[in-house]
């Protein structure tokens, strides 16, 4: 189960910069990792992020197994118009996960 | 601090640590046969993104503990001095290591949207060594800040 | 005094079957045995003193600045999707009973506001404290007639996480009664005892070398002030019991089951130990 905290401000004045703050439940198997028997643990992670605001990407990231478990991604934005912020990640094994944040700009 | 007769002839107090201390240690018990980041593999790393451009040191600030507390989670912050306007912006930042079985942490790609140039993320660092955050900017331009860290590992671990 | 201070190296006598090789505290074997032999020199007993009240400090004190940011915001603190999780759980209706927790207690902000402080409890079925984590699987059985949660399943990490953080910054209330007093008294009992390979107490640490480091790390008072936590050694959400796990098999003592009597035990004593420090949970530690 793909638990994700989003932290977007509701409100916002136009031009204003918002800091975005994400975080999602995920072990990001690195790869690297010997199992009880010296087997190893395939690599299992989270590769990519992009934000996206009222369908305009904002912010793309790139992870590797260097990012930590339970990944957390802190980045900025111009509050240009009311609307929503669509976050998605994706990864190994198929992985897929989307979240919505609304936002009103006066 | 006495050192028993078993001990590897290697640099510091830290590096016993690291051998005595291992166990659930995310990239501290790398698998064999495992590749191994080295100075060098960063700096290859380095190459595919400056390309033949210079690599400046500046406008970057790459923000780390100086010694960490657990090497499976170091909050890092990296923030780069830019207008971020659309004739003037960052458009990527990249942060390399030298010690982690691979040279690349992350790849960031912003824009005159950003407002400012500002990533936080947790990254995971296998050993004490250095890290390098690389951004590019929309002149064409690259820019470095670099940060040594010190890593120790947790004293007490289960066993599996 | 040879004997006591003698340091027990890996693959050396032994005899416990434990893996051996790079994965136990190596630092601690040599502390261990400065401690020993200092014990021994002074002539102080094997039992510590307490810590005045006045000076009990949570872990969160000796934490690094980035790892108290971590625990202070909460879209922020990994623990918190374990009781974003909680709180999704307490509304599911489980069990023969179907069942939610939230059909009894409705709004765990008001109905579990405190409990966690209170934990371990006395409870008459079983004619001795109980933790958190089993008052829930009781509920679970005998209310939702629903399996037990498995001890440090997310689920069961989930809910104590959810219950614990209602009870966010109040006091530490354990009960220190007639009935309690003799378990309080068997887990302060094991604190005090030297055990293990290591021939370690843990009074000897968290009475007698808090704020001391530890490979790079401040030895902590050891309240329980913030569990369930998120521990950046697991990368994950665990139990008290699983920290105390921890630390039995790094000195190389025997470590109990999950729910065994002698981790209530002395998680009951821990808690009257910290009695009137603040909940954090869900609290962050390295």
């Amino acid at each position: 189960m793909a638990r994700i905290l989003i932290n977007v401000p509701p409100k916002a004045k136009r031009g204003d910069v918002i800091e975005i703050k994400t975080l999602i439940s995920h072990d990001m198997e690195s790869g690297y990792r010997p199992d009880n028997v010296g087997k190893t643990i395939p690599r299992d992670i989270i590769s990519l992020f992009v934000a996206t605001y009222n369908g305009a990407e904002i912010f793309r990231a790139e992870l590797h197994p260097a990012i930590a478990a339970n990944p957390f991604l802190s980045f900025t934005t111009i509050a240009t118009e009311s609307g929503r912020i669509d976050f998605k990640w994706t990864g190994d094994n198929e992985f897929l996960a989307t979240e919505t944040a609304l936002i009103a700009v006066e | 601090m006495t050192r028993d007769a078993h001990s590897p002839t290697r640099r510091g107090f830290l590096d016993i640590t690291a051998r005595f201390a291992g166990g659930l240690g995310l990239l501290l018990t790398v698998a064999p046969g495992a590749g191994r980041a080295t100075p060098a593999s960063m700096q290859s790393a380095m190459k595919k993104i400056v390309g033949e451009a210079t690599l400046a040191k500046g406008k970057v600030k790459l923000e780390l503990p100086p010694l960490v507390e657990n090497g499976n989670s170091v909050t890092m912050v990296v923030s780069v001095e830019s207008p971020m306007t659309i004739e003037d912006h960052v458009k990527s930042i990249h942060v390399l290591n030298e010690k982690n079985p691979q040279p690349n942490v992350i790849g960031v790609h912003l824009g005159p949207r950003a407002g400012r140039a500002t990533v936080s993320t947790r990254i995971r660092l296998a050993d004490s060594q250095k890290i390098i955050a690389i951004a590019e900017m929309s002149d064409g331009s690259f820019w470095s800040d670099e940060a040594e860290v010190v890593v120790t590992l947790a004293a007490c671990v289960e066993v599996l | 005094m040879a004997a006591l201070a003698r340091t027990y190296r890996l693959g050396e006598d032994d005899d416990l079957g434990i893996v051996a090789g790079n994965r136990i505290c190596g630092e601690l074997s040599t502390i261990a045995a400065l401690i020993a032999t200092v014990s021994i020199i002074s002539g102080w007993p094997a039992i510590a003193a307490d810590i005045l009240l006045s000076e009990r400090k949570s872990g969160y004190q000796f934490l690094a600045r980035e790892t108290r940011a971590m625990q202070d915001d909460d879209t922020a603190n990994p623990g918190m999707l374990w009781v974003l999780d909680g709180e999704a759980l307490w509304n599911r209706k489980v069990g023969k009973a179907n069942k939610s927790c939230a059909d009894c207690h409705n709004d765990a902000s008001t109905s579990m506001k405190g409990v966690a402080a209170r934990y371990p409890a006395f409870n008459e079925a079983a004619n001795r404290p109980i933790d958190l984590e089993q008052r829930i699987n009781i509920c679970r059985t005998d209310q939702q007639n629903a399996t037990p949660l498995l001890f440090e399943s997310n689920e069961m990490l989930a809910l104590a996480g959810f219950v614990g953080r209602q009870s966010r910054g109040m006091p530490i209330a354990v009960s220190d009664d007639e009935r309690t007093k003799p378990f309080i008294q068997a887990g302060r009992a094991m604190f005090g005892r030297r055990q293990g390979q290591l021939n370690l107490s843990c009074a000897q640490c968290h009475d007698d070398n808090w704020g001391a480091k530890l490979a790079g790390v401040s030895v902590p008072q050891g309240h329980p002030t913030g569990y369930p936590l998120y521990r950046l050694e697991w990368q994950a959400m665990g139990s008290l019991q699983r920290r105390l796990r921890n630390c039995l098999i790094g000195m190389r003592a025997q470590a109990y089951t999950f729910g065994a009597p002698e981790y209530v035990n002395l998680e009951l004593f821990l808690m009257w130990r910290a009695r009137g420090m603040a909940i954090e949970t869900p609290a962050v530690r390295p």
